[in-house]
C-alpha cells in the first residue's frame, strides 16, 4: 500500500451500493490525484462499472462519500457530474453519427453570438480544443460518422473537455481499437495527464494498464481488494488479488476418462464477424467450460454453433459429418440446444404461462412428429423432474424467480433429448438452492452422454464443473486447460498475461 | 392435509387476470342491463338475433385483427379491403346468380392474397406493420377508384347477398335466425380451435417475445404473415355479409378498421401483442355495437361514433399500459 499522492482530486470513502438487496459494492475507498492515471481491475462483476457510475453520477451511493475537488458532493445525475468537471467515456460512444466533430463536442452548450449558434466559433473553438491535446489532423466540420472508432473516441474526449472536465473515467477504452489506434490512445492520455486531468482507466487488459497508470486498485465482489503502486506489482501477483477466494460450493463428480464419448461436434479453423480460427472439440458425456472475458467471443462463439450468427469460414463437424448451421431451426433439427445468456430478454416469453414457455420449442420445431397429448405429458414430467416449486404450470413464468425461470427452460430444451447442449451462463442471477439443482443437472446430462458446452463468468462454476476448459480472448481460442485448473491460469489466458501456445 | 407449504410468491396475483374475459364480460353485462332498462323490446330474442347478425361482420373483424394484434403487429388495411371486395364483387357478378360462388372463392383468395403481400412486406423487407398497411389501405382505395371510374358498377346476385340479409326462419325460442349469425359462430369456434392449438400459442408467443421464439426455432416471419392472412380472410367474409346487409358503396368499409382494433384493445389484447384472448376480441366488438345501439335508444347523435370510439380506445391502452407497468 502506498501513500496517496497530496491533494487527491476525487476521493472515495466506503463507498456502498445494493441492487435489489445484492450488495455490489461494499466499503470502497479510492482516490485520484490531478495527472494521475488510476487503474481499476477486476473480474466480470467485481463492481467496477457500478463505482464509475457513482463517480460519473449515475447512482447515487447507499452508504459513503464522493469528494471532488475538495468538497464532499451528492451528484443528483450525470449532468450534475458533468458540470462538476467529471466526464466518462463509455465503451459504447454518445455521438450522433450524422453532426459534424464540432456539434457533437458542444453538444446542449452551443456557443451563441446574438441568440444564434455561433458556428464559425464552435469550429474554431473545437479546432483549438483538439490541437490542445495534440489532434491536428481531425477537421472540426467533419461528418462523426465517418470517422474511425479511434477519431470518435477522441471527439468523445474533446466533449469532455469542452465541459471544463478535470477528472476523466475511461471505461475499457481500448476495447474497440485496433493495435495500432492503442498506441494514439496512450499519447492522448498522456497529454491530458500533462494538463492535470486525473484519469480513471478501468481495463481488463493488464498490459495496458501497466503500460499507463500510476496505481491500481483491485476490486473483487465489490470490496477493495487492494491499491498498489504500478512499478511495485506484477501481473501475477495483481492476477492472485482478482481471483483469490475460497472454493466453498458443492460441484458433482465430474466424469471419469471412460465416460467420455466420441467427438460430437467438431470446429477446424471456424470463424465469422465475431470469431476467427477456431478450433473446438466437444465429446459425448464432457462439460467443456468455456471461459474468457466479456466480449472475448464465448457468447459468439455458443451462437456460432446454433445458428443465431453462423459461422462464415472453416468447417463443422457433427458426428464427423460436416454440417452447416445455418439457423436455430437447423440446429435444434441436428440435436442441439442453446440456454442463452439472457434469459428475460432471449430465454423467456414473460406473459405466458409456464407449460406454454416449456412447449414453445416443440411446438415450433417437432410440431407434426409427436402427438400433442404425448408431448404436453412428457413436458409436465420434464417441468416436475426439475423441481419448480411455488408455481402451477398456468401460471405466467414472469411471476417466478429466476431459478425457476430457468428450470423452465432448461425443461423445453430437454423436452427435445438434444444431444449438445449449449449453456450461456445458466445460473447468472440465480439463488444458491437453484445453481446447484442447475449444476446436478448439467452433470445428469453429461453423464447420459449429451456433449455439453457451458460458459461461465464464475470462476468456481467454470473450475468446479469443467471437464476441461478452453478460454477465448478476442474471437479466437487463446488456450485449453484440463479439469484440476487454477483461478489464475484461467484469469491469465483470458487477459493475456501469458504468451499463447503456438497455434 | 397440506404437507407442503407452497412458497409465497413475489408478487401478489391479481384476481383478474390481464389479458383475461372478465373485464369486458362485466362491461357488456352492464351495458345489457342498461339496455334492458331503457328498451326491453330489444332483449326479445328476435331483436337480439338480428342485433347479432347485424354485429357479425365486425366481430370477424375483431377477430382477424386480433390475430395480427397478438403477434405484435397492426392491420390498418382491413376498412379499405372490406370496400374492395363489395365493390369488386358486384362488377364481377354482375346480377348474375351463376356467379355468386366463383366470387365468393374468389374474395376469399383476394383477401388472402392482400394478408400475405402485407404479411411479406412487414416481416420480409421490415417495413413496420402500421406502414404497410396504411399503404395498403391507400393502395386499395385508389385501386377501386379507378378500377370502377369513380362509382360502383354492376350488382350482387340475390345469392350473394343472402348471406348478408337472409335467416333460418321458425326456429323454436329464437325465431328468426340470420345466416350471418351462423356464419359468426362456426368461424368464432374455429378462431377458439385455432387459439388453442399449436399455432394459435406460438402466435402469442411471437408477440410477447419475438426473440425467444426465434431462439426456440418459431420461424417468427412466417408466423406473423400468417396472422394477416387470417385478417384478410376474415376481411373477405366480412365483406360478403355487409355487401349483403347493406349493399354496395364506397364506404361499405369506412373505418371499420379503427372499429376493430377498438373491439380488440376493448376486449383486453394489449397493443404490442403477447396477451388476450380471441374471444375477448370479439365480445370487445360485440360490447362496441352494443354501446352504439345504446346511445341510439338514448337519442345520442350517431355522429358521436368516432369521437366514442376514439375516447374508447385511448382509455383502453391507458388503462392497461398503467396495468403492465406496474409489473
Amino acid at each position: 500500500m502506498s501513500d496517496p499522492p497530496p491533494t487527491p482530486l476525487l476521493t472515495l470513502r466506503g463507498i456502498g451500493k445494493s441492487f435489489l438487496g445484492v450488495r455490489v459494492l461494499d466499503d470502497v475507498d479510492l482516490d485520484v490525484a490531478p495527472g494521475e492515471v488510476h487503474a481499476v481491475v477486476g473480474e466480470n462483476g467485481a463492481g467496477k462499472s457500478t463505482l464509475m457510475k457513482i463517480v460519473s453520477g449515475g447512482y447515487a451511493p447507499d452508504r459513503g462519500t464522493v469528494e471532488f475537488a475538495g468538497a464532499t458532493r451528492t451528484f443528483r445525475g450525470p449532468r450534475d457530474a458533468q458540470r462538476a468537471g467529471i466526464g466518462i467515456i463509455h465503451q459504447e460512444f454518445n455521438l450522433l453519427p450524422e453532426r459534424t466533430v464540432a456539434e457533437n463536442v458542444y453538444l446542449g452548450h452551443e456557443p451563441v453570438r446574438r441568440g444564434l449558434v455561433d458556428r464559425r466559433g464552435m469550429v474554431d473553438r473545437t479546432t483549438r480544443l483538439l490541437a490542445s491535446i495534440g489532434e491536428t489532423t481531425l477537421p472540426a466540420d467533419a461528418r462523426v460518422g465517418q470517422l474511425g472508432v479511434a477519431q470518435q473516441q477522441v471527439v468523445e474526449i474533446a466533449k469532455a473537455l469542452a465541459l471544463d472536465a478535470r477528472l476523466l473515467i475511461m471505461d475499457e477504452p481500448t476495447a474497440a481499437l485496433a493495435d495500432h489506434e492503442v498506441e494514439l490512445l496512450y499519447g492522448l492520455v498522456r497529454r491530458l495527464q500533462e494538463r492535470g486531468i486525473g484519469l480513471l482507466y478501468v481495463s481488463h487488459r493488464l498490459a495496458e494498464v501497466f503500460d499507463l497508470s500510476g496505481r491500481i486498485t483491485v476490486l473483487k465482489d465489490g470490496r477493495r481488494v487492494t491499491t498498489v503502486d504500478t512499478a511495485d506489482t506484477t501481473a501475477d501477483e495483481l492476477v492472485r488479488h482478482m481471483v483469490g477466494r475460497e472454493l466453498s460450493t458443492y460441484y458433482p463428480d465430474r466424469a471419469a476418462p471412460e465416460d467420455r464419448g466420441p467427438v460430437r461436434l467438431n470446429l477446424r479453423d471456424a470463424g465469422n464477424r465475431k470469431l476467427r480460427d477456431v478450433n473446438l472439440q466437444l465429446r459425448a458425456g464432457e462439460v467443456l467450460g468455456i471461459g474468457g472475458l466479456q466480449g472475448s467471443g464465448r457468447s459468439a462463439l455458443a451462437r456460432a454453433i446454433f445458428g443465431v450468427s453462423p459461422f462464415t469460414t472453416g468447417d463443422v463437424t457433427l458426428d464427423d459429418r460436416p454440417v452447416r448451421l445455418r439457423s436455430p431451426r437447423t440446429a435444434m433439427r441436428a440435436g442441439i440446444a442453446y440456454v442463452t445468456e439472457d434469459r428475460k430478454g432471449e430465454g423467456i416469453v414473460p406473459r405466458q404461462s409456464v407449460l406454454d414457455n416449456a412447449l414453445l420449442a416443440s411446438r415450433a420445431v417437432f410440431a407434426a412428429r409427436s402427438g400433442r397429448a404425448a408431448r404436453t405429458t412428457r413436458v409436465r414430467e420434464l417441468l416436475a423432474a426439475v423441481e419448480i416449486r411455488g408455481a402451477g404450470d398456468d401460471q405466467e413464468i414472469r411471476f417466478l424467480s429466476g431459478g425457476n425461470q430457468q428450470k423452465v427452460v432448461l425443461a423445453r430444451w430437454l423436452a427435445l433429448n438434444p444431444r449438445i447442449l449449449l449453456f450461456d451462463e445458466p445460473t447468472r442471477g440465480i439463488d444458491v438452492g437453484a445453481k446447484s439443482a442447475i449444476h446436478d443437472l448439467v452433470r445428469r446430462l453429461a453423464r447420459d452422454g449429451a456433449a455439453v458446452l457451458m460458459i461461465s463468468s464464475d470462476l468456481p462454476e467454470l473450475l468446479g464443473m469443467s471437464d476441461r476448459i478452453v478460454v477465448m480472448r478476442d474471437g479466437h481460442v487463446a488456450g485449453e486447460l484440463p479439469a484440476g485448473a487454477t483461478e489464475e491460469e484461467v484469469v491469465a489466458l483470458a487477459v493475456g498475461t501469458v504468451r499463447e501456445p503456438a497455434q | 392435509m397440506q404437507t407442503v407449504q407452497p412458497r409465497s410468491l413475489p408478487l401478489r396475483l391479481p384476481r383478474v387476470r390481464p389479458g383475461g374475459v372478465l373485464p369486458i364480460l362485466a362491461i357488456l353485462a352492464v351495458l345489457l342491463v342498461l339496455v334492458g332498462i331503457r328498451q326491453p323490446d330489444f332483449l326479445a330474442p328476435q331483436s337480439l338475433m338480428s342485433f347479432l347478425g347485424r354485429s357479425a361482420p365486425i366481430i370477424l373483424l375483431a377477430a382477424g385483427q386480433y390475430f395480427v394484434i397478438v403477434s405484435g403487429e397492426f392491420d390498418l388495411s382491413v376498412g379499405s379491403l372490406v370496400t374492395a371486395q363489395v365493390v369488386v364483387a358486384a362488377r364481377l357478378i354482375d346480377s348474375d346468380p351463376a356467379r355468386t360462388w366463383p366470387v365468393v372463392l374468389l374474395l376469399l383468395a383476394f383477401g388472402a392474397l392482400v394478408g400475405l403481400v402485407n404479411g411479406l412486406i412487414t416481416t420480409r423487407l421490415r417495413v413496420p406493420s402500421f406502414i404497410t398497411t396504411l399503404g395498403m389501405f391507400l393502395i386499395l382505395v385508389g385501386a377501386v377508384y379507378l378500377w370502377s371510374d369513380g362509382a360502383p358498377k354492376g350488382g350482387l346476385s340475390e345469392e350473394f347477398r343472402r348471406f348478408g340479409r337472409r335467416a333460418f326462419e321458425d326456429v323454436p325460442v329464437l325465431g328468426r335466425v340470420p345466416y350471418a349469425l351462423l356464419v359468426l359462430v362456426v368461424l368464432a369456434v374455429a378462431a377458439v380451435l385455432l387459439m388453442r392449438s399449436d399455432f394459435g400459442r406460438t402466435l402469442v408467443a411471437v408477440g410477447d417475445n419475438p426473440r425467444t421464439a426465434e431462439l426456440s426455432g418459431v420461424r417468427v416471419w412466417r408466423t406473423r404473415t400468417f396472422a394477416f392472412i387470417l385478417s384478410g380472410l376474415a376481411a373477405a367474409v366480412a365483406a360478403i355479409l355487409l355487401g349483403g346487409y347493406s349493399g354496395v358503396s364506397f364506404q361499405a368499409g369506412a373505418g371499420l378498421e379503427f372499429g376493430a382494433i377498438t373491439a380488440v384493445v376493448l376486449g383486453g389484447v394489449a397493443l404490442g401483442g403477447g396477451r388476450g384472448a380471441v374471444v375477448g376480441a370479439m365480445l370487445g366488438a360485440l360490447t362496441l355495437e352494443l354501446l352504439f345501439a345504446l346511445m341510439n335508444f338514448y337519442g345520442v347523435s350517431g355522429a358521436l361514433r368516432s369521437t366514442v370510439q376514439g375516447g374508447i380506445i385511448l382509455l383502453a391502452v391507458a388503462v392497461s399500459a398503467t396495468r403492465s407497468s406496474s409489473r
